[in-house]
C-alpha cells in the first residue's frame, strides 16, 4: 500500500502513476459538486457554454458539507455516493477534469472514460466527515449558492486522505479487494 | 392521566437531534473497535482507524459524525395515560427537528417535493412512527437516516414456498449488490412477515437494537447469527475496499402474516448507526 502525495491541478503523468489501492494525500484546490450541480454543469456543456470554474486538471469532490460553525472553515465534509454521478462523470472528464473523489464503485462507462481521458477516481472514507473536515484549509463559494449544501465550492485542502479505487489503467479496488477476501 | 407539555417534547427532540448526530452509541463504538481488531485487510483496517478517529472528533461537539445528518426518523411510544398540552405531538416533534438541525449546525437534507426537489430549509418534516402503549410515559426514539444506506434498501413480496432459505438468499444478495454504497461496515435490519409497509417498518425498527443483543426467539437469534456470518464472508469490507468486516450486526424482526403472503424487507444502516432515545 504505497502512500503518495499529490497536488492539484493534476497532470496526465501524475494520474498515470496512481494505481488502485494507493493511499493518497491530496493538497490544493478541489471543487465540490453533487447531484443538482452536476445536472446544471452538464446542461451548460450541452449548450456549449462555459462551466463556472476552470475545470482543467481539477478534481470534483462529490460532497455536500454540513453547515459551517462560526470560526470554522467548514462543517463535516465527507463524500457522498458516487454512483449517482455515473451518468455525468464521463462528460465532466471530457471537459478537462482529471478525476473525482467520492465513495462507492462507479460504473456505466466511467471506467472506460477514466482510461480515455486519463482520469482517476479516488475514495474518501464515507462517514469520516469530521476527520476530513480537518484537512480543509479554505472554503469559497464558486456558484449556485441557492443549491445550499449542493452548491459548487472550491475547497483548498492539505493532506486530504483518499484511496485510489478506479485508475486509468483499468484497475478497480472494489472488485479486486472483494475478490481477495470473499469466502464461499 | 398525566400531562406533558409540547414545549418539553420540542426541547427533548431538539437535544436528541444534536446528541444522535455528534455522539455515536457506545455499542456501535465498541463494535467498530472490535471490527478494527479483527479486520484482515490492511486497507480496510486503515479505513476503520479513520472511522474510529472520526467518531472521537465528533464527540467534541463541533463536527457531526457525518455530513449527511439524515432524515429525522422517529419511533414514538405514547402511554395511554398521557395528555399533551399545547401543540399536537407531531408539530412538537417537527419544531424540535427544526431547532435541533438549525442550532446544531446539522445539514438540511429534506426536499419539499420529490420531483420539484426544493429544500424545506429546516430538515422537516420528520417521519414519525407512533405506537400507543400502556402507561403514563412518552418514549421518543430518533434514528437520523442517511441517504446512502437508505437507498440500498428493499422490500420483496416473496412466495410462502420460498421459506427461510428464500429470506437468507434475499438478504445476502441485497447486501452483495449494495457493495460499497451503504458505507460498510453496516448494520442490517431485516423484516419478515406482516404486510408490505409493516415489513419495511420492521426492517427499520430492527436497526434500533443494541449491537450485541440477541433475538428473544432462539430460532431467529440463530438466523441473525448465520446471516451475519454469511454477510461477512462476502468480502466487501470497510467501504467496500475488500475485507472480512462487512457488517457489525444483522437484526431480524417478525410479525404475523397473511396465508398468501411472505414479505421480507432489508433496511441497511451505515457504520454511523445513529439512534438515541428519551423518556418523558
Amino acid at each position: 500500500m504505497a502512500q503518495k502525495k499529490i497536488t492539484t491541478p493534476l497532470t496526465d503523468e501524475v494520474v498515470k502513476d496512481l494505481k488502485a489501492g494507493d493511499d493518497v494525500l491530496i493538497s490544493g484546490p478541489i471543487y465540490t459538486a453533487r447531484d443538482a450541480a452536476h445536472k446544471r454543469m452538464v446542461e451548460l456543456l450541452d449548450k456549449g457554454e462555459k462551466l463556472p470554474f476552470d475545470i482543467k486538471g481539477h478534481l470534483i469532490y462529490y460532497a455536500g458539507p454540513s453547515p459551517t460553525r462560526p470560526g470554522n472553515v467548514i462543517g463535516s465534509a465527507g463524500p457522498t455516493t458516487s454512483g449517482r454521478m455515473n451518468k455525468y462523470a464521463p462528460r465532466i472528464l471530457e471537459a478537462g477534469s482529471k478525476g473525482m473523489i467520492g465513495k462507492g464503485e462507479m460504473s456505466g462507462g466511467v471506467q472506460e472514460a477514466l482510461k480515455k481521458h486519463t482520469g482517476v477516481y479516488m475514495a474518501a472514507v464515507g462517514g469520516a466527515a469530521a476527520l476530513i473536515a480537518k484537512s480543509v484549509v479554505k472554503n469559497e463559494l464558486v456558484a449556485w449558492e441557492e443549491l445550499g449544501a449542493e452548491a459548487i465550492k472550491k475547497l483548498t485542502v492539505k493532506d486530504f486522505p483518499a484511496i485510489v479505487v478506479q485508475d486509468c489503467h483499468g484497475g478497480n479496488l472494489y472488485q479486486e479487494g472483494v475478490k481477495k477476501y470473499q469466502r464461499t | 392521566m398525566r400531562e406533558i407539555s409540547s414545549k418539553d417534547i420540542t426541547k427533548a427532540v431538539k437535544d436528541l437531534c444534536v446528541d444522535a448526530n455528534y455522539n455515536l452509541g457506545e455499542d456501535v463504538q465498541d463494535a467498530l473497535r472490535k471490527a478494527y481488531e479483527k479486520e484482515e485487510s490492511p486497507v480496510s483496517k486503515a479505513t476503520l482507524k479513520q472511522i474510529i478517529d472520526n467518531f472521537e472528533i465528533a464527540k467534541q461537539g463541533e463536527f457531526p459524525i457525518c455530513q449527511d445528518t439524515g432524515f429525522g426518523v422517529f419511533f414514538v411510544e405514547m402511554g395511554d395515560q398521557v395528555i399533551i398540552k399545547g401543540n399536537n405531538l407531531f408539530d412538537a416533534i417537527n419544531e424540535g427537528v427544526r431547532q435541533g438541525y438549525t442550532d446544531g449546525y446539522l445539514r438540511k437534507s429534506i426536499l419539499a417535493d420529490p420531483i420539484e426537489r426544493k429544500n424545506t430549509g429546516d430538515n422537516t418534516p420528520a417521519v414519525i412512527h407512533l405506537d400507543v402503549v400502556k402507561g403514563d410515559k412518552l418514549k421518543i426514539i430518533i434514528a437520523p437516516k442517511g441517504g446512502g444506506s437508505e437507498n440500498m434498501s428493499e422490500v420483496k413480496m416473496m412466495k410462502p414456498a420460498d421459506g427461510v432459505e428464500g429470506v437468507k438468499e434475499f438478504v445476502i444478495d441485497k447486501v452483495k449488490r449494495s457493495g460499497s454504497n451503504p458505507c460498510p461496515p453496516i448494520v442490517v435490519g431485516v423484516g419478515i412477515g406482516g404486510t408490505f409497509e409493516k415489513c419495511a417498518e420492521m426492517a427499520k425498527r430492527a436497526l434500533l437494537r443494541t449491537i450485541g443483543s440477541k433475538h428473544s426467539n432462539p430460532f431467529y437469534a440463530k438466523l441473525e447469527e448465520e446471516l451475519l456470518e454469511k454477510v461477512n464472508k462476502l468480502g466487501i469490507g470497510a467501504q467496500g475496499f475488500g475485507g472480512t468486516q462487512t457488517a457489525l450486526a444483522v437484526f431480524v424482526e417478525t410479525y404475523p402474516c397473511h396465508i398468501a403472503s411472505f414479505p421480507a424487507a432489508v433496511n441497511i444502516n451505515c457504520h454511523a448507526a445513529r439512534h438515541k432515545e428519551v423518556i418523558l
